[in-house]
């Protein structure tokens, strides 16, 4: 290659040109001493690749399938044309490889033979297992009423399932991802903007001037695109504003961090909503137009001023003023990120609304640097017969608990199935797809507890985990990179969507997740509902109509379509509308208070950590997807065991050195299976200790991650049940540490 | 507090957190070597100044065991190598910046001729002594003819062996303990203290293992006199060097250098040399193990110490 | 032609998405690497300051392991890039003692391996792996003799500095800070 091809090289990467697929002719062929020595791979482009999507996390970034000169699978590229992407996956969708390669994989069905709890299975034919789960759920549909069968699923092959169910009679279909995780905002959004954020979030931080994180680690979460749009706008110098009682990563990038008191984010919201109303920063023109009750808010935030907040949040009150500044001066180019993982306190769903009301404030929703408009693809229905009725739905199990969750709840399906929870309802049997319920759901005891209960349990995953050790039957799926699924259509900028082909063979005795619910449903006599040959029919049926086919998304793996719903901001062509009973911005919530709920948010003040206990905290890290990848070959490698964050101060009041392994309890005597290591860091404050989530794992089947480090779920027995929309609230636990091994007293 | 660390992708046990790459193998190589260095060039040395008649030990009986400890200490280096089919790329070429590749060199200089001067002497070491075959016979005259000349050049490839086994260490400025100059003749000294150690071990005649007690003497002094000189010069220069000096003082290799390498190897044998110099009786092989021990010692001890003295983190 | 390699510690999250990827692209056994983060905090709570930086082989003009090298395994190839001849290696580990930035490791089979800016997508007008995939965009990699090329801009543009220049090696590695 010669300097004028660099040159063009260097430009294109200036672009952001993703180069993946750009060959420069005209390069010299490696010599033959090149080729020995192996500091060459020939052309790519005469390698096969195959498009994918990721299932590593819930971002779904669409990638490229590479094989090597073996046909064996050898690395995932992003594909350039995704906007989830933008041809970059994170450190999790590159390592997916050792998804496939992971010798600790479940390799064939398996029935249990012991007591539940222990893992004792026998082998199984597929026939036979499928059998066997068909006839446990006839029976349970005949002696409970299929309502009382519940689908848990994290993960693509859960839209199958989620037919499976809805032909079997049951609508109790829930995420982890809702209550455990994001549904606090979503009802707070809803209720305040008429709308829900989805996945991924419509933030529009490309254009941002001022992003405000609250808890929300971005950078530490590989939440792909906006990890990559806030590095643009670090570049761009656009201002960042970190609260977090932590010293995160992005703490380090931001113009400014705010290290709150733990639990008291809702006081700093109060004031700087106090700061921008009483100045008058707010963008009056939009407020008047678009939102209600904003009188009513402009009288009850006078008294929450930054030097009340000083008190709660110990924060300097010129800091507060100082940032809320930031935000009207940057507004209505302004985020308050409403977050991802916001079940905190028990009062989420209002803090949520706080930030949604100072969004509203700035006129951020729906302006560029603010919150864009996304679209989603309509993507037409296979035929089927139509559903039977549910006799009982997901919301009439619930009651009048809980009135704005507007997906079904996961915590509720586990406290559903312990007898005597619910007066004249009982869950009897899960079906749990790509979900670790034992490290995903806080307090594994009652998890347990539920799980004991059931009289069926089948766990459909790719790898052994904490909760196929429960399981009367496990149902092993190919990998990612082994099969097909339905199409990836997430709301974006434009609408897309993604194919996921299978890159090769399914290794071992697994299955895609289409076969599993097609030959179920056919076991169970609901095969009408899966009316198609094979999936290739199913997915080109689908994309002939969107005005594609199967195998023009085989060569591109990814699809934009223009937008139809108008402009990406507020504008003239895409007027500002709201679905909420005013058909404006709710300030002030109407809702919530015919609901008996505060129609504007309040602070009140959490519980504090006792004497010799510090509040757990926990989150994510860029190279694992929860308890997901811990066993992961290349991911383990890159980060195998959590570590215990114990600030300086502490460490010296307790003596504990770098390194030292220490066991945690909190304070209901819970004590973690294993020991982790501690790690003495200015980082973390002297009230608190951090783990990042997902390790500790228990089953011994998984080689590398076992016994490494310790599980937060374990610790987590406090749960903070948010009454608006049943969030399970986990950030109210305390910890102490233990030097010695626990071993004599129960473990969690 | 400052906190640094490697949050990913090097928890490699070939790199971290020590180098860990050199284990038994380079110290005992650099050891034996050495030994073998100084065995030489005493009897180079003293064949050249006629001393012949004098110190037999030190010209015709020691140099017996030069060829085996060479040979060892090749062994020991090929056992070191990773990529071992590949050990002959070692020469295929000379690389005069690489310690690694004159000392491969030296080596294949000095084992031969270390075999040709210990084949010279068989006949007066070993009386009965013949060779099988006549051309042998012929060669050796040959080269008992040019014993001079053979003798020079193994005076000077002594003092590289000698020299090189502190150099292949010091050339590496990445590691803060071992970039000074002062290893070289650190170790050179301490090759000819060995190499006297092995001597006296040998020696049948008072006259001999005197004189081989009072160079041994003079060669302990000159490596204290290095050792402190070494750790004034480390605690005068940067960060670095200062910590790897803090390794040997109050730092994890503080009682095993002090106590083996200082105390058994030097202070006890320069003491038992004094004692016998003024008269007492003291068994020789005492004082050459605690030699030879305190020189094995120093080698393993700095090759071990090095790997954990670095730039970063 | 001198392949560089600048590294925005302020863009940069410590990842690790180029550890990955280069161990995917290169077949980099599991357990080792070729390039690995280093965090630095420095400060008391709540004033602190970190600097993540991605580390790698620094691909130096004064190379000690070339230097070092018994056989010449290690040498400067296309665009300065050093690199080891697999065949010539012996794997006496010299090289790997002479790195102050500890970037060598010896590969299962014997032979000494370490980063090689990918060579191989280089030499087809590819960026090295974890350039091409870093979600932050905080790796740019280039010929720095070009002063056109977005590196050389970029480093004429922003501070920079490199990693223990006192150790006379002139490395090519530029952290942006």
């Amino acid at each position: 290659m010669n300097r004028r091809n660099f040159i063009r090289i260097s430009t294109l990467s200036a672009g952001g040109a993703m180069l993946g697929t750009i060959g420069i002719s005209g390069a010299k062929g490696p010599s033959l001493l090149d080729r020995l020595s192996g500091n060459v791979h020939p052309d790519e482009s005469r390698y096969l690749r195959t498009p994918t999507y990721c299932e590593i996390c819930f971002w779904k970034c669409a990638g490229w399938v590479y094989k090597n000169d073996q046909g064996e699978i050898w690395k995932i590229i992003g594909n350039e044309n995704d906007p989830h992407c933008n041809g970059r996956l994170c450190p999790r969708g590159t390592g997916g490889v050792g998804m496939y390669y992971d010798q600790d994989r479940l390799k064939t069905p398996l029935i249990r033979t012991g007591p539940k709890g222990k893992q004792e299975f026998r082998r199984a034919s597929w026939d036979e297992a499928l059998d066997y789960v068909a006839k446990k759920l006839d029976f349970i549909g005949k002696k409970y009423g299929p309502e009382t069968v519940a689908l848990i699923t994290h993960g693509s092959g859960g839209k199958l399932f989620t037919t499976l169910m809805k032909a079997y009679g049951s609508d109790s279909i829930a995420g982890p991802s809702y209550a455990q995780c994001k549904g606090p905002r979503e009802a707070a959004f809803g209720l305040t903007f008429g709308a829900g954020l989805e996945s991924p979030e419509p933030t529009d931080i490309r254009d941002t001037r001022c992003l405000v994180l609250i808890g929300s680690h971005l950078g530490e979460n590989m939440h792909n695109t906006q990890v990559q749009e806030m590095a643009d706008a670090i570049d761009r110098g656009a201002t960042i504003i970190t609260v977090d009682p932590r010293f995160s990563t992005v703490a380090s990038k931001s113009k400014f961090w705010l290290p709150i008191k733990p639990a008291t984010d809702i006081a700093l919201l109060l004031a700087w909503t106090n700061v921008i109303i009483s100045n008058g920063w707010y963008d009056k023109d939009y407020v008047e137009k678009y939102t209600s009750g904003f009188d009513k808010l402009k009288e009850y935030i006078k008294p929450f001023t930054a030097e009340w907040a000083y008190g709660i949040t110990t924060l300097n009150p010129n800091m507060i003023r100082d940032t809320a500044r930031e935000m009207a001066n940057a507004s209505p180019a302004v985020i308050i990120h409403p977050g991802r993982h916001v079940t905190w306190y028990g009062d989420d769903t209002q803090r949520s609304r706080a930030i949604a009301i100072l969004n509203a404030l700035l006129g951020s929703w729906g302006r560029r640097g603010g919150f864009y408009l996304p679209e989603l693809k309509e993507i037409p229905e296979y035929p089927h017969p139509p559903f039977p009725p549910v006799s009982k739905s997901w919301r009439d199990i619930l009651g009048d608990q809980y009135p704005f969750a507007d997906l079904p709840l996961a915590n509720a399906i586990v406290d559903g199935s312990i007898p005597g929870h619910l007066k004249d309802f009982q869950y009897r049997g899960w079906i749990v797809n790509g979900s670790n319920l034992n490290m995903t759901m806080p307090d594994t005891r009652k998890t347990l507890e539920a799980i004991q209960q059931l009289d069926l349990l089948v766990v459909i995953d790719t790898m052994p985990m904490e909760i196929t050790g429960w399981a009367d039957v496990i149902l092993p799926e190919c990998t990612y990179l082994e099969r097909y699924d339905v199409l990836r259509n997430d709301h974006n900028r434009e609408p897309v969507i993604a194919l996921r082909m299978p890159a090769t063979e399914p290794k071992y005795d697994t299955k895609p997740d289409w076969w599993i619910a097609k030959e179920l449903a056919i076991k169970m006599g609901l095969g009408k509902y899966f009316d198609w040959k094979s999936f290739d029919e199913f997915l080109d049926y689908k994309l002939k109509r969107m005005g594609s086919s199967l195998e023009e998304m085989k060569k591109i793996g990814v699809k934009k379509y223009e937008r139809t719903s108008g402009d990406l901001y507020f504008s003239a062509d895409n007027p500002p509308s709201f679905d909420t009973p005013s058909g404006k911005i709710e300030l002030y919530s109407d809702q919530l208070e015919q609901a008996g709920f505060d129609p504007l948010p309040r602070y009140t003040p959490h519980e504090e950590p006792p004497e010799g206990y510090y509040r757990l905290n926990y989150g994510r890290t860029q190279s694992h997807t929860f308890s997901r990848t811990s066993n992961n070959p290349n991911l383990s490698a890159i980060m195998p065991e959590n570590l215990v964050w114990v600030n300086p101060k502490i460490a010296a009041n307790w003596q504990l050195k770098d390194g030292q392994e220490v066991w945690l309890k909190n304070q209901d005597g819970a004590i973690t299976s294993f020991p982790a290591k501690v790690r003495i860091t200015e980082r973390i404050r002297w009230d608190s200790v951090y783990i990042v989530h997902g390790f500790g794992h228990t089953n011994p089947l998984l080689t590398r991650a076992y016994g490494k480090g310790v599980s937060d779920s374990a610790l987590i027995t406090k749960v903070l049940v948010d009454p608006v929309m049943g969030g399970t609230g986990m950030r109210g636990n305390f910890v102490t540490f233990l030097t010695e091994n626990p071993d004599k007293e129960v473990k969690a | 507090m400052r906190e640094e660390l490697i949050i990913s992708g090097r928890m490699n046990p070939m790199v971290d957190p020590t180098l860990n790459i050199w284990h038994w193998q380079i110290p005992l190589y650099l050891f034996v070597g050495g030994v073998a260095a100084g065995i030489l060039f005493f009897a180079s040395l003293y064949y050249i100044m006629g001393r012949e008649k004098k110190y037999p030990a030190a010209i015709k009986w020691a140099p017996m065991v030069a060829p085996f400890l060479l040979i060892l200490g090749l062994g020991a280096l090929f056992l070191d190598l990773n990529h071992k089919a590949f050990f002959w790329q070692l020469y295929m070429v000379v690389r005069f910046e690489s310690p690694m590749s004159w000392g491969a060199w030296a080596l294949l200089v000095i084992t031969p001729l270390s075999i040709v001067w210990s084949a010279t002497w068989m006949k007066e070491v070993f009386p009965g002594w013949h060779w099988k075959y006549p051309f042998l016979e012929e060669l050796e005259a040959f080269f008992i003819k040019y014993r001079f000349v053979i003798a020079w050049i193994m005076l000077l490839y002594a003092v590289i062996l000698g020299v090189y086994t502190g150099i292949l260490l010091s050339a590496f400025n990445a590691r803060p303990l071992w970039n000074t100059s002062i290893l070289g003749p650190l170790f050179f000294a301490s090759s000819l203290s060995t190499g006297a150690a092995v001597i006296m071990l040998m020696a049948k005649s008072h006259l001999e293992r005197n004189i081989f007690s009072r160079i041994d003497l003079i060669m302990i002094g000159i490596e204290l006199f290095l050792i402190v000189h070494m750790f004034m010069g480390f605690q005068a220069s940067t960060q670095v060097q200062i910590d790897a000096a803090n390794m040997f003082l109050g730092g994890p290799y503080t009682e095993v250098f002090w106590i083996f390498v200082v105390l058994i190897g030097m202070l006890l044998p320069a003491f038992l040399e004094v004692l016998e110099l003024i008269g007492y009786k003291i068994p020789i092989v005492i004082t050459s193990t605690l030699v030879l021990t305190g020189g094995i010692f120093l080698r393993f001890i700095i090759v071990y110490a090095g790997q954990a003295s670095r730039y970063l983190y | 032609m001198r392949f560089a390699m600048a590294i925005d510690t302020q863009k940069c999250v410590g990842c690790s998405d180029c550890v990955v990827a280069c161990q995917t692209e290169n077949a980099v056994p599991i357990g080792y690497c070729r390039d690995w983060i280093v965090e630095v905090n420095d400060g008391t709570y709540p004033q602190l300051e970190m600097e993540i930086r991605s580390e790698r082989c620094n691909q130096c003009s004064n190379s000690p392991c070339v230097r070092c090298c018994p056989t010449a395994a290690s040498h400067y190839d296309y665009g300065g890039i050093v690199l080891v001849t697999q065949h010539k290696c012996i794997g006496c580990g010299a090289c790997i003692a002479s790195c102050p930035y500890d970037a060598r490791y010896t590969h299962p089979k014997g032979y000494v391996d370490k980063c090689t800016f990918c060579v191989h997508r280089v030499k087809e007008g590819l960026p090295p792996a974890c350039v091409a995939v870093c979600p932050t965009k905080c790796l740019y990699f280039g010929d720095t003799d070009d002063p056109r090329s977005e590196i050389s801009l970029v480093l004429k543009k922003r501070k920079y500095k490199r990693l223990i220049p006192e150790a006379g090696t002139n490395p090519n590695l530029y952290f942006l800070i």
